[in-house]
């Protein structure tokens, strides 16, 4: 029988599997961060269990480090006893540490596939919702709870219930001046924030064909926004020439082993899918997101929802909260939307191929005086990467800040954080009450938009800027 | 994690849908190490204000709900982050289950691990709950996991779907970790046959 890429993967690593109960999966790479694990290590000395395979396992310290340089001490005591302690577990269960002052630091997210931690093939779990980035390799990665990261430790394993699985087609080129967070806009839009809960998403068509590595990351990085559990790109020759040569790639004869098996992976032809969604590419445009979840966009060229625009009295109730919210009026169109702030990072967007395209709008222009405009690289390998292109003196010349690899401004856990009130368009992928900062507003964009806006003053339209 | 038999008590409409885990519990709070004291942080950014007094006009601030330990929401509750911290939050503060047409699955996973009940009940009881509770002073619900219904004052019973195995480790509160360890030879059988390209990080 045809099987989807999600079948052939799950299927291979089922370590038990009985009726009535959840399949036991075995995990190929566990990522770690300083957020979400203390409780678990915690859990494990009081149980007296080890960590099974601390090779298997990668640390890395992202969303509390400040974006100023490293050598300044940590100001936030709280923040620093949190990441000692993941310096301390990490040493004492002898877990791969990424630390704050490693030149290979970095987002988590972006640091799997960077350092070809993230293949494809893999089952791949982390303490984090944005886990799905890894599934652009053609991988099942997916965000667990501590309790779960503490499971995981112990065992090697999770168990699981098989997901129903989603197909999302997209077909055609995307039209000049959007891009592929434009695309995962669109797509969450189309289904809503819960519209894959339950499933795995696998994202095919010749859209995703001529995608780079690094917009099929984007794209599967706001899976979740969608409610997906996981969401996967089928490997293909894109896939397997940005992961040769890094890190921990395999290498000589291993390499031609694991390409031999990657080959078998994408979706059968005539494979079956519990559900399947068109998009076509050409109904992408520049999104910006007027709410306080990630579904609530509109094109740039729109304005935001009149009450009489939206489907029904639960969107039109959800909607009255949001402009409550974020001080805005039914019908006010997005280019006369004015920020305070710019974020241009975080796991979604904070990638080179993103910098430089946020680079690329600049053209010799300054950010507007009333924004204060940050570009914070996802990792450090990113940074170096874009201070070598000469992205970095662009950028501050533009009076854009250029800062340290981190979550940042994102989830505003270390000092980038929004003022109440304050309004931000930001690269990230949550526009939800408060979390950019307490009382602050998020509008979500790609890079292009981002940069855009930041000159501008307000949200643009890129296509005409 | 303790069983869960059954919940009985007041009810706390929350008449929203999409309710993310940033506001269950905003990030600020996810800097501590600890595995307890959550409960003081729940829904941090509505239940007080600035400067740190209580927002009266919240639901958990209304002298009627201020004991509530069943929460009632929209559609799709805990979406977003994967955040453990957010069940923590919500049992810690006295919730011992939280009902809604829909949940987030990570979120549903992570209350399945603490053994805070999430019961998914159709969208028109869901509202017709959320109704009752707001009109009626004290308006309590039973739910119990055995017989998988939730009653209502005036003898209204619910049937509720939840996964036979999830329901099991529930009821005994088994640990999940002991679980799969029972399948420790399954284990080390798939160890010795993974393949041979796969990273190792030292
Ligand atoms: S960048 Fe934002 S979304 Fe990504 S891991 Fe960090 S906090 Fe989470």
């Amino acid at each position: 029988m045809p099987k989807t890429i999600i079948q052939k993967i799950w299927d291979d690593h089922i370590v038990a599997s009985h009726e009535g109960e959840p399949d036991l999966l075995f995990v190929d790479l566990h990522l770690i961060h300083e957020i979400t694990t203390a409780q678990a290590f915690e859990g494990l000395r009081l149980s007296g269990r080890a960590v099974r395979h601390p090779e298997l396992t990668l640390a890395t310290v992202d969303h509390n480090v400040p974006t100023t340089p490293r050598d300044l001490p940590l100001s936030d005591p709280i923040a620093k006893r949190q990441i000692e302690l993941l310096g301390t577990n990490t040493a004492h269960f002898r877990i791969h540490y990424e630390d704050m002052f490693s030149p290979r630091q970095g987002i988590v997210h972006v640091i799997g596939p960077e350092l070809g931690a993230s293949l494809p093939g893999m089952v791949i779990v982390c303490g984090d919702s944005h886990t799905a980035t890894h599934g652009a390799l053609g991988a099942i990665a997916f965000g667990i709870g501590t309790s779960e990261v503490e499971h995981v430790l112990a065992t090697q394993t999770l168990p699981q219930m098989r997901p129903k699985s989603l197909r999302i087609n997209v077909e055609g080129e995307l039209p000049a001046g959007t891009t592929p967070k434009d695309l995962i806009l669109c797509i969450i839009r189309a289904i809503g924030v819960g519209g894959a809960t339950g499933h795995i998403i696998e994202y095919t068509g010749s859209t995703f064909r001529g995608m780079s590595m690094e917009g099929r990351m984007t794209v599967c990085n706001m899976t979740i926004e969608g409610g997906g559990r996981a969401g996967l790109v089928s490997p293909d020759d894109t896939t397997f020439a940005y992961v040769e040569g890094r890190t921990y790639a395999p290498k000589g004869q291993l390499w031609n082993e694991a390409l031999d098996y990657w080959r078998s992976l994408p979706s059968d032809a005539g494979a079956s899918y519990d559900q399947t969604v068109e998009i076509p590419a050409a109904s992408v445009e520049p999104f910006v997101t007027w709410g306080t979840n990630p579904s609530q966009s509109v094109p740039v060229t729109g304005h935001i929802p009149l009450p009489g625009e939206l489907p029904d009295d639960t969107a039109r109730a959800a909607a009255e909260r949001a402009l409550r919210y974020q001080g805005l009026t039914a019908g006010t169109s997005m280019q006369d939307v004015h920020l305070d702030k710019v974020f241009i990072g975080s796991c979604t967007n904070s990638r080179l191929e993103d910098l430089r395209a946020a680079a690329a709008v600049i053209r010799g222009r300054k950010v507007s005086p009333s924004v204060q405009a940050l570009v914070v690289p996802g990792s450090q390998q990113v940074k170096v990467a874009a201070e070598k292109e000469g992205l970095d003196r662009l950028f501050s010349e533009a009076g854009f800040q250029w800062r340290e690899a981190g979550c940042s401004m994102c989830l505003g856990m270390n000092p980038d954080v929004l003022g109440p009130g304050e309004r931000c368009a930001s690269t990230s992928n949550r526009n939800f009450e408060g979390r950019q900062g307490p009382g602050g507003r998020t509008h979500l964009v790609s890079p292009a938009m981002a940069a855009a806006a930041a000159i501008a003053g307000h949200f643009v339209d890129v296509r005409s800027f | 994690m303790e069983p869960f038999h059954s919940a009985e008590g007041i009810v706390a409409p929350l008449d929203q849908t999409d309710v993310d885990t940033d506001m269950i519990i905003p990030a600020a709070f996810l800097k501590r190490v600890e595995r307890t004291g959550f409960g003081d942080f729940l829904f941090y950014a509505k239940r007080f204000k600035a400067d740190g007094t209580p927002e009266p006009n919240f639901l958990l601030n209304q002298p009627r709900f201020k004991n509530a330990n069943v929460l009632v929401a929209g559609r799709n509750f805990g979406c977003g982050s994967s955040r453990e911290h957010a069940p923590w939050a919500l049992q810690q503060y006295g919730f011992k289950a939280v009902i809604a047409p829909s949940f987030a699955d990570i979120f549903n996973n992570n209350c399945a691990q603490i053994g805070l009940l999430t019961v998914a009940l159709p969208e028109e009881r869901v509202r017709e709950i959320l109704d009752a509770s707001n009109a009626r002073e004290g308006y309590q619900l039973h739910i119990d996991l055995e017989r998988q219904e939730v009653t209502d004052p005036f003898g209204h019973v619910d049937h509720f779907e939840i996964d036979a195995f999830k329901k099991h480790c529930l009821l005994n509160g088994l640990d999940a970790v002991g679980l799969t360890l029972r399948h420790e030879a399954d284990i080390a059988r798939y160890e010795s046959r993974r393949r041979s390209w796969l990273p190792a990080f030292s």
